[in-house]
């Protein structure tokens, strides 16, 4: 089945969007991925010139939420085009064809385009037991992955699963649950965590990748600076709160109601990077933090074993989940204080036999 | 009557001493303001957030004495290479055997309050040199891990030098508890030096608490060399 690459705008137009609609769309990508408004010029250039890339989708260890997220883009033309039409040679999820169909659509496209198709990876990769834990057509996620990642151009890391294990690597992580970027070696990987990530990032980081060629500036973990270089925290409304020290005590109190700062409940705003407090979810609807909840962190690596999710310290390892740093070091401290005053005691014992045998002897020495 | 000849021995030069009081006052203030900032009391006020600014203040505390704790902390290296014989850094490596026989020595005094043979050591004793090693890693340590986090609020040079412990740690989540349960160790150890420094001078009689203040220990004639 050959076919003739279309463009981004070639694509809408076939779809009956106006060259204002294109644009539109154009201007909300740039202001996303954050391009000044004279590269404005470039996105738009790039979309109405550049045939579309091709995509591979896969799933592995992972519950969808991340293409659910990404369908829900609040932009219509993120799931019209980019993943309806553009996209997509290769989705379990989404595709028509089943079985030995699909199987030979992804093979024919990673021949085809080798080098130049993107792989995007929802879910982690199972890696024990020589990775049995998920098998797609017959064969191993592990050799999947490696297999795809040969010949991709880059490879675009979906959610929390992917980008560093989520639950399926939670403690004891039974099936060796294993992000992508420890599995591939040699290729570009950007990892986009959260679980799910916003929408709109992840239509950010794909129109990035299809109008710049290049991916996107990436930070110490390998995620886009764009969306992931402030904390929760430093975008929160309820910041004012924090800093004058009202915070909210327990979900039901006075303070719950009046929207105090979620910290002493848990939240993990202050040590989580992400876009939430300034994108939100839904269309812009709201976040956790908004909606009275604090945030748990989704988008940071281990962010299941860091709990219990309503306490600001984590549970101290080996020590029951409610214990905290600061219950064993009271506890140590009290035990130090107790060891001191014994020791106290038994010193000024001893140092008064002392006392007394030096008091003797000047006695005797003074009557002779 | 038996007398006792004590020879004056100027130990604790001027920056030790001042080095010594500055780190007391920061390591208790950030004590203070870092469980503050674990452990936020809970204010029960119906004032709106634009009144206020109580915990931001804590925190631009912690946050200060952090930079004087952390220069102090450098200008002590610095002065383990410049300073007299009882400053020098290597008295806190213990690589020889007499030092380790001198720990058990110590030992004995502190725990099993054997009779105190008066110990060698003018400066610090060899069990004292060990524990401050291991404090000067735990100085180290908080300055890594509390620059890491602070790195993620400023742009200026010296935090972001330690940027790279964050992802190291595992995320920022992991850096703030080890950090948290870091306080304890000063803490704890807080109380320990304390209580033990009384406890020589009781004992020993050689003016080591004063010796802190005013730089002289007092040690018997036939025990001190140099
Ligand atoms: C004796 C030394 C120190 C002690 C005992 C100490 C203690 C603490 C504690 C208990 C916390 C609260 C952690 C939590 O959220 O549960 C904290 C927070 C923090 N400390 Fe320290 N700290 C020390 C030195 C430093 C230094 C040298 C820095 C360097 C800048 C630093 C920077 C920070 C930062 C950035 C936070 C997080 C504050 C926030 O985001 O609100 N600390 N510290
Ligand atoms: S609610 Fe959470 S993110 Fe918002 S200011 Fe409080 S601690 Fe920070």
């Amino acid at each position: 089945m050959e076919e003739k690459m279309l463009t981004v705008y070639e694509q809408m137009q076939s779809r009956g969007y106006s060259r204002r609609d294109f644009l539109r769309f154009c201007s909300w990508m740039g202001a996303l991925i954050g391009v000044e408004a004279t590269g404005l010029a470039r996105v738009v250039h790039a979309l109405e010139t550049k045939p579309r890339v091709p995509v591979v989708w896969f799933h592995f260890q992972e519950c969808t939420c991340c293409s659910e997220s990404f369908i829900r883009s609040s932009h219509p033309i993120v799931a019209d085009i980019l993943l309806d039409k553009i996209s997509l040679d290769y989705t379990e999820t989404l595709q028509a064809a089943a079985g030995k169909q699909a199987e030979e659509a992804l093979h024919a496209t990673m021949k085809k385009y080798k080098g130049e198709y993107l792989m995007l990876c929802e879910g982690s990769v199972p890696t024990e037991a020589d990775g049995v834990y998920c098998c797609i057509a017959g064969r191993t996620a592990l050799d999947i992955v490696k297999e795809a990642a040969e010949g991709a151009k880059a490879i675009v890391a979906w959610g929390s699963c992917a980008s560093n294990g989520c639950i399926q690597g939670a403690k004891p992580n039974p099936t060796g649950a294993t992000p992508i970027h420890k599995i591939v070696t040699g290729k570009p990987i950007i990892n986009v965590p959260g679980c799910p990530p916003i929408g709109e990032v992840m239509a950010g980081t794909i129109v990035h990748l299809l109008a710049f060629d290049r991916i996107p500036q990436l930070d110490g973990l390998g995620r886009p600076k764009a969306f992931y270089s402030r904390r929760v925290h430093d975008t929160c409304y309820r910041r004012p709160n924090y800093d004058a020290g009202l915070f909210v005590e327990s979900f039901d109190d006075e303070n719950a109601k009046r929207g105090y700062c979620l910290y002493k409940v848990g939240c993990r705003g202050p040590v989580t990077y992400n876009a939430c407090g300034v994108m939100r979810w839904n269309n812009g609807v709201s976040y956790p933090i908004q909606s009275g909840h604090g945030c748990i962190g989704c988008s940071e690596a281990n962010f299941w074993d860091n709990g219990p999710f309503y306490q600001h310290l984590a549970s101290f390892p080996g020590f029951g989940i409610e214990t905290t740093a600061d219950k064993i070091g009271v506890a140590v401290g009290a035990a130090t204080l107790a060891g001191m005053a014994a020791h106290a005691i038994s010193t000024n014992i001893r140092k008064r036999h002392e006392i007394k045998k030096d008091q003797n002897e000047q006695d005797k020495k003074g009557g002779a | 009557m038996e007398t006792v000849s004590i020879r004056r021995y100027y130990v604790w030069q001027l920056p030790v001493r001042v080095y010594h009081w500055v780190n007391a006052v920061c390591v208790t203030v950030l004590c203070v303001t870092g469980y503050l900032i674990g452990s936020p009391l809970a204010l029960q006020s119906s004032s709106e957030a634009s009144f206020g600014y109580w915990f931001g203040t804590v925190r631009f505390v912690h946050f200060v004495t952090a930079f004087v704790f952390f220069f102090n902390f450098v200008g002590r290296i610095y002065w383990g290479f410049a300073g007299n014989s009882y400053a020098r850094w290597n008295n806190f490596l213990v690589f020889r055997k007499s030092q380790w026989r001198e720990i058990i020595e110590v030992l004995k005094v502190d725990i099993l309050q054997a009779k105190a043979q008066p110990l060698e050591s003018i400066g610090h004793n060899a069990l004292a040199s060990l524990t401050y090693f291991l404090t000067f890693i735990a100085f180290l340590f908080q300055c890594m891990t509390g620059f890491g986090m602070y790195a993620a609020m400023s742009d200026s040079w010296l935090p972001q030098l330690f940027a790279w412990i964050v992802p190291v740690m595992g995320g920022d989540f992991a850096v703030r508890q080890w950090h948290h349960m870091a306080m304890w160790f000063f803490i704890i150890f807080s109380f320990i030096h304390v209580y033990l420094v009384f406890y020589h001078d009781y004992v020993e009689g050689r003016g080591v608490l004063s010796s802190m203040v005013g730089g002289w220990k007092f040690i018997e004639k036939e025990k001190g060399k140099n």
